[in-house]
């Protein structure tokens, strides 16, 4: 679904990717981890056309994306749930959900709107509760199903999610953790940015691992789950425990 | 004062303070949009008077307001086409040198076409000396064009704001770029939608205000520091905010012609601009907490 080769880019005289390659099947819930400033979020921005890319090629559904605004990538069906959740907080959790479908409007498939309006009040009926509200008045974690919510929206194959748990309670990481395996079983492709990379192996079928802007690791879950490296730098284990 | 003066001083702040208005919304359009102050605002009301002064000469007179707006409209819109469009990431200061440099330019080119001579729009209903009765004051009549016209505008804009996508999608930009391209939007139309509609309502301002305050190649730059003010006064971004500040500073800069020299009336404004921007830059409604909601 999702296929990039040496990918590089960056801010300015920044250089923050060198030469990413990943590839993401069909279905799959694909997950990356890695410290602070490895350039995950840079990543995604890159694949959805927010940074430029420097060199590398970025192929979605067979199609070159490499280059292309944001704006034309959602409208191919590439969306991102952004780190930090950026909803439009000046706006009412409807509008916000409204302009989520904004690709659609214009095309014959703004029929299904209100219909996919009801099944992403369905998956967060708190959304629906809160129709009225500014988005902005939210709390942290409704904030971040808005943000899924206005992303499922625009009808999208492959979803990429950037730190939704960031500074959330653990129970309500469960729930935003359980909504993902369901939108999987609903047939939509996930890649997964986590600094939670238990929580993100636990659910996801393969990783990579991001250090200063390259992949040094990959594997299914469970491989990763089960190397020490991985144990002792991002799972929190020290040797003694990975002893015993 | 007297009881008719007061009215007399009322009506005629009111009808200064809704223009003002205009122009700010006409500020805010941009800024929203933007994140910049378009200082060509005032010439867009000078355009739209200019053109239709002399469209009236050849038709009928709605119709020459309707091209001038149409065509004021085009001119904003080949503005940002041309002189915005391709910057990437607009620092401010760069862009209020282009937007000023805009204010000259256009300012000049209305000298060569026009001349320096004062003209004026016909009055829309009666002549100049026609005039009706509020509250024992004594109007023209086009006072209640501009007041009508004026609140028009503000009802109009609010529908397109929130009863359609294009105008929920404009908010969605100012609210938050990033996200709003990542739902879809292409920015850069929006940016020249923005333009487009800032002159246009621009144009129309210029228009109504004609007959009452007549027009000069060099008319646009009062009226944008008083607008300027409006929309720094109700906090920058605020509709609400700018109606309320525009009215306030036409009653103040009304009633000061009875306390002070009619020759400092602009100097109050000024004043108040300063003392503003001294004390309370974010406006009277530009409270802390919109702030942080218009951030995230
Ligand atoms: N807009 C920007 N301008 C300049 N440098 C940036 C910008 N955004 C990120 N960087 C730099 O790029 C590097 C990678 O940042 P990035 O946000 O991609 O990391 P990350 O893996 O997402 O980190 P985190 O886990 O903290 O979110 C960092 O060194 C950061 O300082
Ligand atoms: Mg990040």
């Amino acid at each position: 679904m999702l296929r990039i080769r040496n990918l590089e880019s960056g801010y300015g005289s920044l250089k923050v990717l060198r030469g990413v390659t990943i590839h993401i099947n069909s279905g799959e819930i694909v997950t990356i981890i890695g410290a602070n400033g490895s350039g995950k979020t840079t990543l995604l921005e890159t694949i959805t056309g927010i940074v430029r890319p420097r060199a590398g090629e970025i192929l979605y559904k067979k199609r070159n994306i490499s280059g292309m605004p944001p704006e034309r990538i959602v409208a191919l069906g590439c969306s991102l749930v952004p780190e930090g959740r950026q909803v439009f907080a000046t706006m009412t959790v409807h509008e916000n959900l409204v302009i989520g479908a904004y690709t659609r409007s214009s095309g014959p498939d703004r029929e299904n709107v209100p219909e996919d309006l009801e099944s992403v009040y369905a998956l967060f009926p708190i959304l629906k509760e809160r129709n009225r509200q500014l988005a902005g008045t939210l709390s942290g974690g409704e904030q971040q199903m808005l943000a899924i919510g206005r992303s499922l929206m625009a009808r999208p194959g492959l979803i990429m999610l950037d730190e939704p748990s960031m500074g959330l309670a653990p129970i309500i990481v469960k729930h935003i953790f359980e909504i993902i395996i369901q939108l999987r079983s609903r047939g939509n492709t996930i890649l997964l940015v986590e600094q939670n990379a238990k929580a993100a192996l636990g659910i996801a079928d393969r990783g990579y691992v991001m250090e200063t802007g390259s992949i040094v690791l990959e594997g299914t879950a469970r491989e990763l789950l089960d190397n020490h490296d991985v144990q002792r730098a991002y799972l929190g284990k020290d040797y003694k425990s990975i002893g015993e | 004062m007297s009881p008719d003066n007061i009215v007399q001083y009322l009506i005629s702040g009111i009808t200064a303070g809704s223009i003002y208005a205009i122009v700010a919304i006409g500020f805010n359009i941009i800024y929203n949009t933007t994140g910049i102050i378009n200082f060509a605002q005032g010439e867009f009301l000078m355009l739209g008077g200019m053109i239709s002064i002399t469209l009236a000469q050849f038709m009928p007179l709605p119709a020459a307001i309707l091209a001038a707006v149409i065509i004021t409209a085009g001119v904003g819109f080949l503005i940002e086409l041309v002189f915005i469009r391709w910057i990437d990431s607009p620092s401010v200061l760069r862009m209020i040198i282009i937007t000023i440099g805009l204010s000259i330019v256009i300012r000049e080119a209305a000298l060569h076409i026009w001349d320096e001579k004062v003209r004026a729009l016909p009055y829309f209903t009666g002549n100049e000396i026609t005039s009706i009765e509020i509250l024992g004051a004594r109007f023209s009549p086009q006072v209640l064009w501009v007041l009508g016209t004026c609140a028009i505008i503000v009802i109009i804009l609010n529908i397109f704001y929130y009863y359609t996508l294009t105008g929920k999608s404009m908010r969605a930009c100012a609210a938050n770029r990033t996200a709003a391209s990542l739902c879809g939007i292409n920015i850069k139309n929006m940016v020249s939608l923005s333009f487009t509609l800032s002159a246009a309502i621009g144009a129309l301002a210029g228009c109504v205000i004609s007959p009452i305050t007549q027009t000069q190649y060099d008319c646009g730059a009062t009226l944008a520091i008083k607008g300027f003010t409006a929309a720094i006064f109700g906090g920058l971004g605020s509709s609400t905010g700018a109606i309320v500040a525009g009215l306030l500073i036409g009653v103040i800069e009304a009633a000061s012609i009875s306390i002070i020299p009619l020759a400092y009336k602009d100097a109050i404004t000024l004043t108040l601009l300063l003392g503003i921007l001294f004390f309370r830059p974010g406006g009277i409604f530009g409270s802390r907490e919109a702030a942080a909601l218009k951030e995230y």
